[in-house]
């Protein structure tokens, strides 16, 4: 890649994590933190990103930065206190710069309507001080001898012949600046003489080391003007005594003047053009330059690419098979169990182990910013409802597998914009309803019993189930005479379709209804439930799992067939003697366990391996809970182990199956098919939401 | 002899620019991310140059500059500030802090040559 291409890459990834840094430290700003290393991490953010931008031309970007950085760096001195409407436009200036660092990433930067009136907002807060950033291009420009750009004959080389005495103070020297790299730089402008004048020089006894004695005298033949010399004393000007006298100007005419104006059009003309094929060469960023997580304190990171981190993954799951085929042929082939071979195979499986959770651990990242893109959707969608709204985010520091934080993104903004929209009520109905007028959206993440476990909560009105109902029967998805308990209603906001609002919104109606949300947190090995309680508010609860990659399971057969079920789902085992089993129709049972009646479902039957068993008796039934909490029994002929296995996709390399949440390659190297619990479960026995086809014909 | 230039910046964009620039010169380079990390390299390196930003978190540049400028070891160093516009403020504080010259950001790099020029020993 060319090295330039490169670095644009390296900027815009930067540019996300500047923004991550901009939204954090300005949401503890709002939150009352007026600590200086804050402020200063906030404009730092923005300045880091005026800066690359810079570099790159991207000058609405740099307009932008610019204004937003002059009104911080009031904030900053002490001379803005920013009050609550100041803070809100910071926020909306961070959301705007996130959209303008985008725009220029991909190329066509419109300055439109919303950034235009950010601006002025900015100008209002801190009395017109945004042109500025144009003034300083033009004071740059109109002394860059740019000549050689242009069509015109350069002018005739004009001799002059300047005289400068040069006389350093001490300081010149104490800021490790160098007259004789002066001397070198005014060399370079055409032929220079010196002459040292050393009569200051004292005698050794009071010599000061660290003092200056010496002076100057230079004498420079040059085509160059003026300027060009004094520039070279740019850096000691005041650290000396300097005088640069013309003694014999040019003989040929002076050439005529530029026209600073013509400069300028033509520069303004051409630049667009330039900057524009500049974008159109640099390739796109990848897809992995996501956001990276910002770092709580200063630790040693390197950074890696992410194939290699999947390629390690992959490798040590194909150890973890590796181990477990190698430990069952030898504990298989030898008649003599081998103490001594058989702790070193169980040694050597603990480090396997170990070595697959460091190697995952790689690929945790904390749910942080995730959870802050999410406070920009609860703000515009606030701002679209007219609704004052809070966002509370607990456990942002929780671990999850990179690719479901990703993953989680889009199910999450939905959630998210319902809660707002659809959950909270407005400030006058909360108030009516004697609650505080601000709403309070709250975004946890925690990890329990080896998931992930992610909660979108409101206080706003809960369900309205007779709405519910009614909306489920119209739409012909129950029967009118149904009779549902609360959380069957509650869930039928799950069904494909579905849609609560009585007027299709322009904030959630994107088209994509809960039903997507559960496919998509299904998708990713996770279960969606939801509780709610009218006038309270509700709570939608995301458990997924830690990683894509392994799952602890039970080895189960079910008539030669192997098939592992998720350990996560599994309660217990249960005795099914014929007197806790009843009939239910033909080919359906229920079985009493402690008193409670829960559907026992004949694994076999039900993924087709065999016809209905005619011996309930025999085999083993293992009690499992599925993601809304319903319970069930699962028909086996035996328990075989439980282990952790490898999970292959069995739809990126077959097709998806109902009931097979993916496959594994067990120990002897046959394939095993994982259980998707929730849909073996669901479709015919209990769970209305999963329900493939219409209840109605069910029924 | 080849210089060594040690660039102290919190932005990767920036200390890649820089590299490129430098390295296609014929300077070897080494990096610093904030002014702390900066004088760690410092003392490790041993450069001829030092370039740094001014905006950093855990020491900024004029901390930097000042620290550099009491080591009686590294004190005769020239050290190059970065800084966004001609800001003649941030400039002239530079300078009191003991800062040898200035590149204007966004620098190119026939210029960044020159200041590093001016002042290498």
């Amino acid at each position: 890649m060319d090295p330039m291409a490169e670095i644009r890459l390296t900027f815009f990834q930067e540019c996300e994590e500047q923004l991550t840094a901009l939204e954090n430290g300005l949401l503890s700003m709002q939150e009352g933190d007026s600590d200086s290393e804050t402020v200063n991490a906030v404009f730092r953010a923005v300045h880091s990103i005026k800066g690359g931008a810079g570099a790159f031309k991207l000058n609405a970007l740099v307009n932008f930065a610019h204004i937003f950085e002059t009104a911080l760096d009031r904030v900053r001195s002490g001379e803005l206190v920013p009050d609550v409407d100041a803070m809100k436009l910071f926020l909306r200036a961070a959301d705007a710069l996130a959209d303008l660092v985008s725009a220029s990433r991909d190329g066509g930067v419109e300055v439109t309507a919303p950034y235009v009136a950010i601006e002025e907002e900015f100008n209002a807060l801190i009395g017109g001080g945004g042109a500025a950033a144009e003034e300083d291009e033009f004071a740059n420009l109109a002394f860059q001898p740019i000549i050689t750009a242009f069509d015109e004959p350069p002018p005739p080389p004009a001799q002059n012949v300047f005289t400068i005495r040069l006389r350093p103070l001490r300081e010149l020297f104490a800021k490790a600046n160098e007259p004789l790299a002066l001397f070198r730089e005014l060399a370079r402008l055409g032929t220079l003489t010196s002459i040292c004048d050393i009569k200051n020089l004292p005698f050794l006894d009071t010599f000061e080391p660290e003092d200056s004695y010496l002076s100057w005298e230079l004498r420079l033949e040059t085509d160059s003007q003026r300027a060009a010399v004094k520039e070279v004393f740019d850096f000691v000007e005041g650290d000396c005594d300097l005088a640069i006298e013309l003694a014999q100007s040019a003989t040929a005419p002076p050439p005529p003047e530029m026209d600073i104006t013509a400069i300028l059009r033509k520069v303004r003309e051409e630049a667009p053009a330039i900057a524009a094929a500049a974008a159109a060469a640099a390739p796109p960023p990848e897809a992995d330059a996501a956001p990276k997580a910002v770092k709580a304190a200063v630790q040693p990171t390197i950074r890696v690419d992410l194939d290699r981190v999947d390629r390690l993954i992959n490798l040590v799951g194909e150890l973890v098979i590796n181990q477990a085929m190698l430990t069952q042929r030898v504990l298989h082939s030898s008649h003599v169990r081998d103490r001594e071979v058989t702790s070193s195979l169980e040694e050597l499986e603990r480090l396997t182990r170990e070595i697959q959770e460091s190697v995952m651990a790689i690929r945790a990242q904390p749910v942080r910013p995730l959870f802050q893109r999410m406070s920009r959707i609860v703000r515009e969608v606030a701002d679209a409802t007219s609704k004052d709204v809070r966002l509370r985010t607990e456990g942002e520091a929780t671990e999850v597998d990179k690719t479901v934080v990703e993953l989680l993104a889009d199910p999450l903004t939905h959630m998210i914009r319902n809660a707002v929209d659809h959950g909270l009520e407005g400030p006058e109905q909360r108030v009516a309803a004697g609650k505080a007028p601000e709403g309070t959206v709250k975004l946890a993440a925690a990890h329990r019993s080896g998931r992930v476990i992610i909660e979108v909560s409101d206080d706003g009105q809960g369900i309205n189930r007779p709405r519910v109902l009614q909306k489920a029967i119209a739409n012909g998805l129950v029967p009118p005479d149904a009779q549902l308990s609360d959380s069957e209603i509650d869930n039928l906001l799950f069904l494909p379709g579905f849609s609560t609002a009585s007027t299709v919104s322009n904030i959630s109606g994107r088209g994509v209804g809960m039903d997507v949300v559960k496919r998509s947190i299904q998708a990713l090995g996770g279960r969606i439930s939801i509780a709610s309680a009218p006038g309270k508010g509700s709570t939608f609860t995301l458990s997924l799992p830690l990683t894509l990659a392994v799952l602890d399971g039970i080895v189960v057969t079910v008539d030669e067939q192997v098939f592992v079920i998720p350990l996560t789902a599994i309660v217990e085992t249960v005795k099914h003697e014929p007197s806790r089993i009843h009939h239910l129709g033909d080919h359906s049972f229920v079985l009493r366990v402690r008193d409670v009646l829960v559907p026992l479902i004949d694994v076999g039957a039900e993924l087709g391996v065999r016809g209905p068993t005619s011996d309930l008796r025999s085999g083993v039934a293992i009690l499992i809970e599925t993601a809304n909490g319903t319970r069930s029994a699962l028909l086996v002929d035996n328990i075989q182990d439980q282990r952790q296995v490898v999970i292959k996709s069995l739809e990126t390399n077959y097709m998806r199956v109902d009931g097979i949440a993916a496959a594994t390659i067990l120990g002897d190297g046959r394939v095993a098919m994982i259980l998707d619990v929730d849909a073996l479960v669901g479709p015919r026995h209990h769970d209305w939401v999963a329900a493939e086809t219409p209840l109605a014909k069910a029924s | 002899m080849t210089v060594t230039i040690l660039t102290v910046d919190d932005s990767r964009t920036m200390r890649d620019m820089l590299r490129m620039a430098l390295v296609d010169a014929g300077f070897r380079v080494v990096q610093a991310e904030d002014g702390l990390h900066g004088l760690d390299v410092l003392r490790g390196e041993k450069p001829q140059v030092v370039i740094t930003d001014i905006n950093m978190p855990r020491m900024d540049g004029f901390g930097f500059i000042e620290a550099v400028r009491q080591d009686a070891q590294y004190r005769a160093i020239p050290i190059l500030v970065l800084t966004t516009e001609s800001d003649d403020e941030k400039k002239l504080r530079a300078r009191r802090a003991g800062a040898t010259g200035w590149i204007v950001k966004p620098f190119d790099p026939a210029k960044l040559i020159a200041a590093v020029r001016r002042v290498a020993a």
